[in-house]
């Protein structure tokens, strides 16, 4: 028997494989097609204090071996969130939920925060500082080592339970600002969110999404998030939730071996709502072919020499 | 919804840009028509959603125009190539207010749904007229396959090339009972506008996943946020907001 287990924050997963937040909505609506049980833990979609109706349509554009998304924070508000939501998942789900938070100022982030932290169904917080700052110029929150640190502790302030700060890979250093997240309190990181892309539509010569730009996933992004893993390991002592295009078991295990202690499956499972699943099945094979019987061992363990 | 693997058994053109594959494979998934699947193609990342025209108990047949090049690469497909395939997606038409007389209006690529729509509304003993409406000539298809199902056809192209000119608001009948449209958005805003009965449109959106876990389609109505992909495709008039 192999052992999948990990532990983020403390929190024991079964296994390391999350659906992304914003690519499995609140978990409850796809426990017709599979036990939710099986999952490592779910990450709900990112939440705002205040409902939020998204970007206009187009929000979704095509890339090569990926995907272009402008869906813009769509939520219905925290107190929806906690009240129906995370009550309507805890029915059908047992495991460790994982709620990502969203903001435009640091006391927003906070206030949102401490309502997530009160919420018994809810295990760790993923903060997600790629927002812009409405009083920073619109400046992503996560584009800067201080203004990283500055909500971070605001947040820690607010909230006891696991804060994992979620990075955005549109940045000089991923490693200045991951120290800097440590710095201020976070118990763990989790990268990348989607970088900054676009297309145009060359008939009509106008960008094809009605937001200009978006965040690009799927397997093209995955070799530059699994480099920033790496770099990101090297920096901290916390651990790392790593993301960015993990299709199947072996990019889960890449991913592990890179420092992440766990995976979230976002655009794979939007092509094929079967993926986490399929990558979870995958591991034990995969390990018994790599000769490992404990998957935590993995974690970090391609810098031994480096 | 369902995923599955399933098979070309055959496509043909039917008109200009326009072609029919049959796809075999298990259909249980399906409750309505006006549902949609969603096909994952060598070489695109995204999964293409294409309404059903019609389904039986062996497979189902999709009519799509070839407007991008994922639609190219699925007509130019040889029979038996596999397909993975996400199943019964979408809400469908109600076939439960139609009344004896609906009206089902149809444009371009909008025609194909409303074909296992008329076959459901017939089998319940209802007499829909349908007008199918395209920009000319050589685009025109359906006509007489709506026909054999003994459905009143209406045929209007907008130059005046087949049948009669104009839009479809242009041949509306009188004393229908309900309407069904499906089509390019100022063609439903159109029929929205001069209808008289209650009714159900199906809308087309830019689609991640297709079965309501990236939030890529949502659309506004009357009654919130809706997501096209699993609420829709198909909405109620009074719900509509343009």
């Amino acid at each position: 028997m192999v052992d999948l287990s990990v532990s983020l924050g403390g929190i024991r997963l079964q296994n390391p494989v999350i659906p992304a937040s914003g690519t499995f909505g609140f978990g409850h609506e796809f426990a017709s097609y599979y036990d939710l049980n099986r999952l490592g833990a779910v990450c709900l979609k990112g939440t705002t204090l205040h409902p939020r109706f998204g970007n206009e349509t187009p929000r979704i554009a095509e890339a090569p071996a990926g995907m272009i998304n402008a869906v813009g924070l769509q939520n219905p508000g925290v107190d929806a969130v906690l009240q129906k939501e995370v009550p309507a998942l805890r029915k059908v789900y047992a495991g460790p939920v994982i709620a990502n938070i969203g903001g435009f100022s640091v006391e927003e982030y906070a206030a949102c925060c401490e309502k997530a932290d009160r919420c018994p169904g809810i295990d760790i917080i993923e903060l997600n500082i790629s927002c812009p700052n409405v009083h920073g110029g619109g400046m992503s929150f996560g584009a800067s080592a201080k203004d990283a640190e500055t909500v971070v502790k605001a947040v820690r302030k607010a909230c006891r339970k696991p804060l994992f700060v979620k990075l955005s890979p549109n940045v000089t250093d991923i490693a200045e600002i991951a120290r800097a997240c440590e710095a201020a309190g976070a118990d763990g990181i989790s990268l990348i969110n989607t970088l900054l892309a676009m297309r145009i539509d060359i008939t009509k010569r106008k960008p094809v999404l009605a937001n200009v730009t978006g965040g690009l996933s799927g397997p093209a992004v995955f070799p530059v998030a699994l480099r920033m893993v790496w770099q990101v390991y090297k920096a901290v002592n916390i651990p790392i939730m790593g993301m960015g295009g993990v299709s199947c078991a072996e990019d889960a295990v890449e991913m592990l071996l890179a420092g992440a202690t766990a995976v979230q499956v976002g655009a794979a499972g939007l092509k094929n709502p079967f993926a986490c699943l399929e990558i979870i099945d995958g591991l034990p094979p995969l390990m018994e072919k790599l000769g490992v019987t404990k998957l935590s061992d993995l974690v970090g363990a391609a810098h031994q020499s480096y | 919804m369902n995923k599955g693997i399933y098979s070309i058994e055959n496509t043909r053109q039917l008109a200009k840009n326009t072609f029919l594959t049959r796809l075999a494979g298990d259909t249980s998934a399906f409750c309505a028509p006006g549902q949609f699947i969603n096909i994952a193609l060598d070489g695109f990342f995204l999964r293409r959603p294409l309404s059903v025209c019609d389904w039986d108990g062996e497979g189902l047949t999709v009519i799509y125009k070839t407007v991008g090049k994922g639609t190219k690469a699925l007509a130019n497909l040889p029979a038996g190539t596999k397909l993975d395939v996400l199943t019964g997606l979408g809400n469908g038409f109600s076939v439960e207010t139609s009344g004896l007389r609906p009206l089902l209006i149809g444009g371009g690529a909008g025609v194909p749904p409303l074909y296992g729509l008329a076959k459901r509304l017939i089998g319940k003993g209802a007499r829909p007229v349908v007008i199918l409406g395209f920009n000319t000539a050589e685009e025109v298809f359906f006509e007489k396959e709506f026909a054999a199902l003994d459905c009143d056809v209406t045929v209007a192209t907008v130059d005046g090339s087949y049948g009669k000119k104009g839009l479809v608001t242009d041949v509306l009948p009188q004393g229908t009972t309900y309407f069904y449209a499906c089509g390019p958005e100022p063609m439903l805003k159109a029929v929205y506008d001069r209808a008289d009965t209650s009714g159900q449109l199906s809308f087309e959106r830019r689609m991640g996943c297709g079965f309501g876990a990236c939030m890529g389609c949502t659309c506004r109505t009357k009654y919130g946020a809706k997501l096209i992909c699993k609420d829709g495709p198909v909405l109620e008039k009074e719900a509509v907001v343009w």
